[in-house]
């Protein structure tokens, strides 16, 4: 493969960033604050990419985003929890289970729902919803099964190992169940225009965090703590780790758009029927795009889990869920690395240094500016503080130009753009 | 195609059946639920009903300005859960610091103290109107107006941005504050409870079991809605005004060609809208008595959920759409548990959008340039 | 009811089966009836005009064809498959592709993206493919860009590849629409007003445009005029609407000289001042 000098510069400064600031972490100059701030801007990264790709290539407004993170972030903290302090395998053997079963049972349902044409929406959702609990309630009972076998396992291993392993387990099962959970909302939603979807997730948001509130109460998971917030998990996102998923997502986002699948994503955002009319099946394209979106959420979530080892409901307040959709806004919609540099910024500057800069009184000072910004933005610039700008390695290249083969074609187009003046 | 040809498995398809069967299933399990607890205590039910309405009443007017809003400038406007927090803040400070409620009574001290009480409450309501029409408007000049040919999701934001300065401007220590603050209500309350007639309960009197209670609260939350809604339809159906703004919700370009200043109509909507919202600010704290800078964003959502339910646009249907909203949330909170009730208007809503789409009273399908 | 002119007029390529069929085609937007009760049947390799006044309907039944809106009653069938109740991918997968009477491009995306989504369907790789980038999709983008620059040359646009659809200018525009419908790589286009907003100048190289088109891919096109001219200049046979409905059908002169159509465009009084015209010439010309 070819690498042009460019791609090769970004990919340099990219992992020297990376390795730096590793370096400055291990020597103990980049304090815990920052490090953690840094972790965070690479959280929000991914959250606004998934968000970016909802909303900014494929159109569909959506203030979702935040309901995922929080499932993924405490689907994947039941786990490690649950390792870490029952000493089991509870947590991870149920949830593979579940997602897996819930999985299959997605796919069954939606081939059937396929063969027999002309179903309406409803009558689909009710299928899927059969399908989705008898599937969990299977996985449930089958997961407890395996419960004793790989606690055995795991812990024959080392306890840093095993630890490591559960995480990153955990990290991605958290991502694949906040995808399911999109692919089912999205089975009614996404067919809404962009006002009543855009409402309906924000909706979503709200459910998940009530549900998240009576956690303990009403979910029956008692380590959760509903209202209280969630202790005890685990910190294992170290810088590294969170590095190593960011350029992960960036590059398979950056592959997946430049590819024919990419631009039928994006083709829905300029143009639905002429979209639809070109073949692209558009309500595939919506919900591929929002069940990726909404799984890089979750991934997001379990990550952020694991930064500060604590999660409370609040953090999942539907206030925030702006945060990732001001961030996307802000970077450009529809850019790659407007959206990381956005993400960091608001991470370093918004919590970093207005909190130290600003003396203690003016803490809430921080949200009297920060609108007033956004609505300046939205009136001097409303493309994004980056509009469309990329970086070398995330920029389409154009192919070589071409030239005609057959003279036939130039001579014919050359005598219509010369027509003769009238008849 | 005959409906003998077909099998039982396409029937079941044409007509839906499954869907259909599932949402029977789903309300019979509440109408179950609800209505046995309904029966073991017939009372407590009434009493939520009561609640309900009044819940209602209030979401009703707020509803209406986002409908009103929606239909002319397909703007979902976030920031009119503020406003009418700031509706609820203005008659705080005009009853509890400027005693404005008792003007009445001090300028004209023959006059009948019902009659004082009646007049000075309802100019505490209209300032919080005006005061709310003047900010919308204002709102709206710098916020939005730039805007109106930008794609409408920088509205949207707008719109977000404008709610986020208005609560957390709001929260500064010498505006608002953070802190929940007690209201003041412009009148005494009285109470009355229902069984084997209405009697009235005295102040700290405990009601008898089995009774159903409701208050002067209740009364003024009803009668001022219907005076403001009777009112607004006059306006919408009756005046020049109203006609111009339905002319614009149709087609902007072409009533502007017909000689309606566009601008102003959309401005005046925004006004007309807010002021609502401020009276139901104030009727909002009178019946739960509390004001605080974040007040406006639950029950502005809960009426933006009625108003699509009711049919975004229609009048009539942010007024169903919010009746039917104060009884769902009251029964969740009463027989389910009270934090799912928000969760219950969401679960709602992405009902209504399944079932249809364009909401009760929504239009129906028009061609589409 | 609808009065045919001539429905004796079939095309001289009728000897097989006709690749669109439509009956009874019947469209209600509650309560009005905007098509009702339309036949048409075009025979592979026709050049057939739908033509009518604002408002009776054609764009419509562009809609109805292309599933867009889902017909009220009626059948439409394109080689044998009914296409009523199928989504309008299904039907574009089909062989079926269209512009728009005001070009609906894909604004943001460059000249080359939008001839290129239109062949999304042929891409021949998959997503996994995409996201990993082996060989495989590789090879594949590279043969499905050359055939998308193709298409472009095919209109002069090759030399334009980069540049946002937006900017091109208005004929340019035009033209890039119909390329990007033809790399869907259809067997019936369906062209909605392809001369609106054109000078006579550019009329004529369209219309040139249109029949060379035809020729080089092997289309059968149904196309909807508003100018007479272009219709009457390359149709074979042509329909025409009014209200909804199907008022005359029959070749380009039957066309010309039918009176309903007349009164239909020009309205009663000029259709009747333009048969005493006719025959006043008659007149003349037998005395």
């Amino acid at each position: 493969m070819k690498i042009d000098r460019q791609t090769l510069g970004f990919w340099i400064v990219l992992l020297g960033l990376i390795i730096l600031v590793q370096v400055l972490v291990s020597l103990g100059i980049l304090s815990p604050f920052w490090e953690t701030l840094l972790k965070i801007g690479a959280v929000m990264s991914i959250v606004s990419l998934g968000l970016n790709l909802i909303y900014g290539f494929n159109g569909q407004f959506s203030l979702g985003q935040w309901g995922f993170y929080a499932i993924g972030a405490y689907a994947a903290a039941d786990v490690t929890y649950r390792w870490t302090q029952m000493k089991n395998a509870s947590g991870l053997m149920i949830l593979l289970l579940v997602v897996l079963l819930v999985g299959v049972a997605l796919y069954l349902v939606a081939r059937l729902v396929s063969r027999l044409r002309g179903l309406d929406p409803l009558s689909a959702f009710a299928l899927y919803i059969i399908g989705v609990l008898i599937a969990a309630y299977i996985g449930v009972q089958l997961g407890s099964l395996l419960i004793n076998p790989v606690t055995q396992a795991l812990s024959a291993l080392p306890p840093n190992l095993s630890l490591q392993i559960v995480y990153l387990l955990a990290v991605l099962l958290g991502g694949f169940l906040a995808a399911e959970v999109s692919y089912l909302f999205g089975l009614p939603v996404l067919t809404l225009g962009s006002d009543y979807f855009g409402i309906a997730t924000l909706g979503f948001t709200i459910i998940v965090k009530v549900l998240l509130d009576n956690s303990d109460t009403l979910l029956g998971f008692e380590e959760m703590k509903g209202a209280r917030g969630m202790v005890g998990i685990p910190k294992v996102t170290s810088w590294l780790w969170v590095a190593l998923f960011l350029v992960l997502v960036i590059i398979m986002l950056r592959n997946l758009l430049h590819s024919s699948h990419g631009r039928a994503i994006i083709s829905v955002r300029e143009d639905e029927i002429a979209a639809k009319a070109m073949g692209i099946d558009v309500g595939q394209q919506k919900t591929f795009a929002f069940v990726l979106g909404s799984f890089l959420a979750g991934l997001a979530g379990g990550l952020y889990a694991h930064i500060n080892g604590f999660l409370h409901p609040n953090t999942f307040n539907f206030i925030k869920s702006f945060d990732p959709m001001i961030i996307v806004v802000f970077g450009g919609l529809g850019s790659i690395s407007g959206t990381i540099m956005a993400a960091f910024t608001w991470a370093l500057v918004l919590e970093g240094f207005l909190r130290i800069l600003l003396p203690a009184g003016f803490e809430t000072w921080r949200f009297v500016v920060y609108p007033l910004f956004l609505l300046v933005m939205m009136l001097l610039r409303p493309q994004g503080l980056f509009g469309g700008f990329e970086f070398p390695y995330l920029r389409q290249v154009l192919p070589k130009p071409y030239t005609p083969k057959t003279q036939e074609q130039l001579s014919l187009v050359h005598a219509v753009e010369e027509a003769p003046e009238g008849d | 195609m005959n409906d003998e040809q077909l099998t039982v498995l396409q029937r079941m398809i044409k007509g839906k059946w499954i869907g259909k069967g599932f949402l029977a299933l789903l309300a019979l399990a509440i109408i179950w639920w609800v209505g046995g607890k309904a029966i073991q205590s017939p009372s407590l039910f009434f009493q939520q009903i009561i609640n309900g309405i009044q819940l209602g009443f209030v979401y009703a007017l707020i509803a209406l300005g986002y409908t009103m809003v929606y239909g002319i400038v397909r703007l979902i406007n976030f920031a009119h859960g503020d406003v009418f927090m700031f509706g609820a803040f203005v008659s705080f400070f005009a009853v509890s610091l400027f005693q404005l409620h008792l003007w009445p009574v001090q300028t004209f001290p023959s006059l009948p103290p019902l009659i004082g009480i009646v007049i000075g409450t309802l100019s505490v309501i209209a300032l919080s109107m005006v005061s709310c029409a003047i900010l919308a408007m204002t709102i709206e000049r710098i916020a939005y107006k730039p805007l109106r040919d930008a794609p409408r999701i920088s509205a949207l934001i707008t719109a977000i941005g404008v709610s986020f300065f208005l609560e957390y401007f709001g929260a500064l220590p010498f505006v608002f504050t953070p802190n929940f603050i007690t209201y003041k209500r412009p009148f005494e309350i009285v109470t009355w409870y229902v069984k084997d007639g209405i009697h009235r309960l005295e102040a700290g009197a405990e009601a008898p079991p089995g009774s159903v209670i409701f208050s002067n609260v209740l009364i003024i939350i009803i009668l001022v809605s219907i005076l403001l809604l009777v009112g607004l339809n006059y306006v919408v159906r009756r005046t020049k005004i109203g006609k111009a703004m339905r002319a614009t919700a149709y087609d902007k370009p072409t009533s502007r060609l017909m000689g309606i200043n566009v601008d102003g109509v959309i401005s005046t909507t925004f006004a007309i809208g807010a002021s609502l919202a401020g009276a139901a600010g104030v009727l909002y704290a009178t019946a739960y008595p509390q004001v605080v800078f974040w007040m406006g964003i639950i029950p502005g959502l809960k009426a933006f959920v009625a108003a699509v339910l009711g049919g975004i646009g229609s009048i009539p249907g942010a007024f169903v759409g919010a009746l039917i909203m104060g009884q769902a949330e009251v029964i969740s909170a009463g027989y389910i548990s009270t934090p799912m009730r928000d969760a219950v208007a969401f679960t709602i809503l992405i009902l209504v959008l399944l079932i249809r789409p364009t909401g009760i009273f929504g239009e129906p399908e028009r061609e589409k340039a | 009811m609808t009065t045919q002119t001539s429905l004796s007029t079939q095309p001289s390529s009728s000897n097989g089966h006709p690749l669109l069929e439509v009956q009874g085609l019947t469209k209600e937007f509650g309560g009005l009836k905007a098509v009702n009760n339309f036949d048409i049947s075009i025979y592979p390799g026709e050049l057939v005009g739908l033509i009518g006044p604002n408002g009776a309907g054609k764009t419509t039944v562009f809609n109805l064809i292309t599933g867009i809106y889902v017909a009220t009653r009626g059948s439409i069938r394109f080689k044998g498959n009914q296409l009523v109740g199928l989504q309008p991918h299904e039907i574009t997968r089909m062989g079926i592709a269209r512009t728009f009477q005001n070009i609906r491009l894909f604004p943001t995306l460059t000249v080359l993206d939008n001839v290129r989504i239109a062949y999304h369907t042929h891409a021949g790789y998959s997503t996994f493919d995409a996201i990993v980038h082996n060989r495989h999709y590789q090879k594949a983008e590279k043969e499905l860009t050359e055939k998308a620059q193709e298409f472009l040359s095919v209109f002069n646009l090759h030399t334009r590849q980069g540049e946002i659809a937006k900017n091109l200018p208005y004929g340019e525009q035009r033209r890039l629409e119909i390329a990007r419908a033809l790399a869907a790589s259809p067997q019936l286009l369906l062209l909605d007003e392809p001369a609106a907003g054109m000078n006579p100048k550019e009329v004529v190289s369209l219309m040139d445009l249109i029949h060379f088109i035809r020729e080089r891919f092997n289309l059968t096109i149904l196309l909807i005029e508003h100018q007479m001219r272009v219709v009457m200049g390359i149709c074979e046979r042509i329909t025409v609407m009014d209200f909804g409905e199907v008022i005359a059908r029959g070749t380009p002169e039957e066309i010309q000289n039918n009176e309903k159509v007349i009164e239909a465009y020009l309205g009663r009084g000029a259709a009747a001042l333009s048969q005493k015209l006719q025959e006043k010439r008659s007149h003349v010309a037998g005395s």
